[in-house]
């Protein structure tokens, strides 16, 4: 158990000083929180189109728009592994007596921090906008805790995905289709009783609307969640555990 | 399973099948402590599958193998403490300095402390590197990230060493220099070392016992001069490699393999 820790560490302290040689991405990154907040926040703020109660539209959505930015970034991290792929690095890594999953878990822990740097700057758009943010301790440590374990989450399914499509075009494609429906089923710009019947089923399956829920009882002033902490914080677990343990059978395979 | 335990590497009817296409077809052979043995044979003839297999990358559809005394589909991590591996493609990390990169196998390899840290400087000191330590690897030139790769391959003291063409795409001083680099493994440490090669120069200066592989079966084992006696009296190891392959050698290959080796090419600078 120790060993798996130790390997885990080895690699996610290599993919983050990768990461931190190249921050270019962190700030092209926030361009699209910036503009749903600033545009599609504030126009739909004055429409009062979307109902959510004593709580101002923009303030309401901003939870929402951090989860989709952690989403839309961790979604595209497999493209790392199918690059490592067509060179010989994920060969060299598979040959080594390291644990799979802790291969897996490292990078999964590379993307959960990088999540945070992201949170960082969603944070700072927030502020520049003058969203409500709640800035006692607690519900910070909890904002931090769901946005490192939903990127762990999302960057995972990433991973399962590179290793079943392994190339760049088929992933690329793929990863282009998959947000936008994780995005719209969910509750990150609407609340689940404005959604049809089966729209509110699919949401109800969909990680991101845990990680959207939890954020939105923590990260902004009078925000409330629909479902306990306990219950988002398993829900996003349980996935992450599934999808790693999925991660760690198929990630050998990319060396075949 | 019969392997004398002197032997660093046997297989035995090892076969693998990517659906109906036989890549690897019977393959028996045995490899004895501290050798240079060559893996030769033209594109397709299944070095790499066999590479693969024996250092627990692909499973084998049929037969056994055994590596440095364990069983490689039963005990591969067993194995894989014990072997070192360099594939064709580029496997250091241009994104990461070089001790990054060493300290990153050192660690999956579970060297810790001080040890770690002696292994490492006695890498960078057997790749030649110590000056440029810390700069990116994307930086290098291939020669430089070759011998990078051999360090970061046997840091953790192998028994045994695989490499999938170690020259390719090298300039003739850069690969003099990793040859040298192989044979002091082998004099100094008795390492035991496995290469494919295409590269009948390598195979002629480096390996002690060659073997031949044709459309994924053994077509000869033996000596490089045995194996040369027996085509003719004039007869190099080109002749050799024709004769028993029917192949005139030739790089090239599959679009995947063209893609791969110029971009690792191009990657290598």
């Amino acid at each position: 158990m120790l060993a798996i820790l130790y390997e885990t560490a080895a690699v996610a302290d290599a993919e983050i000083r990768k990461l931190m040689r190249d921050p270019t991405e962190v700030f092209s990154r926030a361009v699209q929180p910036v503009l749903w907040l600033a545009v599609f926040g504030q126009v739909f703020s004055k429409v009062r189109g979307i109902p959510t109660g004593s709580l101002r539209y923009l303030d309401y959505m901003a939870p929402g728009i951090l989860a989709q930015s952690i989403l839309f970034s961790a979604i595209f991290y497999g493209i790392a592994i199918i690059w490592e792929r067509d060179l010989g690095i994920v060969h060299k890594l598979l040959v080594t007596p390291a644990h799979r999953s802790a291969l897996v878990l490292g990078k999964a822990t590379a993307a959960g921090l990088r999540g945070l740097v992201q949170a960082i700057v969603v944070y700072l758009v927030a502020i520049a906008l003058d969203v409500h943010i709640r800035w006692a301790p607690l519900p910070m440590l909890t904002v931090a805790a769901a946005v490192f374990l939903g990127s762990c989450v999302f960057a995972t399914f990433s991973l399962v995905i590179a290793c079943i499509v392994k190339t760049r075009e088929r992933f690329m494609g793929i990863g282009q289709v998959l947000t936008m429906p994780l995005f719209f089923a969910s509750n990150a710009i609407y609340p689940l009783e404005l959604m049809p019947p089966w729209l509110k089923t699919a949401a109800t399956f969909n990680p991101l609307t845990y990680l959207v829920d939890a954020l939105r009882g923590a990260m902004i002033v009078e925000g409330q969640s629909v479902y306990p902490y306990a219950t988002s914080f398993g829900v996003l677990l349980l996935a992450f555990a599934v999808l790693l343990a999925l991660a760690s059978r198929l990630y050998p395979g990319l060396a075949r | 399973m019969t392997c004398a335990p002197e032997m660093a590497i046997g297989a035995q009817n090892l076969t693998k099948q990517f659906g109906r296409f036989t890549a690897l077809d019977r393959l028996t052979l045995d490899v004895g402590r501290g050798q240079i043995f060559g893996l030769l044979g033209p594109n397709g003839a299944g070095k790499s599958t066999a590479i693969k297999i024996l250092t627990t990358l692909l499973d084998a559809t049929d037969g056994s193998a055994r590596v440095a005394g364990f069983d490689v589909a039963t005990q591969p991590v067993e194995v894989r403490r014990r072997i070192g591996y360099v594939p064709q493609l580029l496997s250091a990390d241009g994104a990461l300095t070089a001790r990054e990169n060493l300290n990153l196998s050192a660690r999956l390899y579970g060297l810790r402390g001080t040890e770690r840290s002696d292994r490492i400087a006695d890498a960078l000191a057997f790749a030649g590197l110590e000056d440029v330590a810390g700069k990116l690897v994307r930086t290098y030139s291939g020669g430089m990230i070759r011998r990078l790769e051999i360090a970061q391959a046997t840091l953790h003291g192998p028994e045994v060493l695989f490499l999938d063409e170690p020259t390719i795409g090298l300039d003739p001083s850069a690969r003099r220099t990793v040859w040298e680099r192989l044979q002091q493994l082998q004099q100094t440490k008795g390492m035991t070392i496995l290469l494919t090669t295409h590269d009948m120069e390598e195979a002629d200066f480096l390996c002690g016992e060659l073997a031949i592989l044709h459309r994924g079966r053994l077509a000869a084992l033996g000596k490089p001069d045995a194996l040369k006696a027996q085509v003719g009296p004039e007869a190099t190891l080109d002749d050799v490699f024709f004769h028993f392959s029917g192949t005139v050698i030739e790089r090239g290959g599959s679009y995947r393999a063209i893609r791969e080796t110029r971009g690792a090419i191009n990657r290598l600078g």
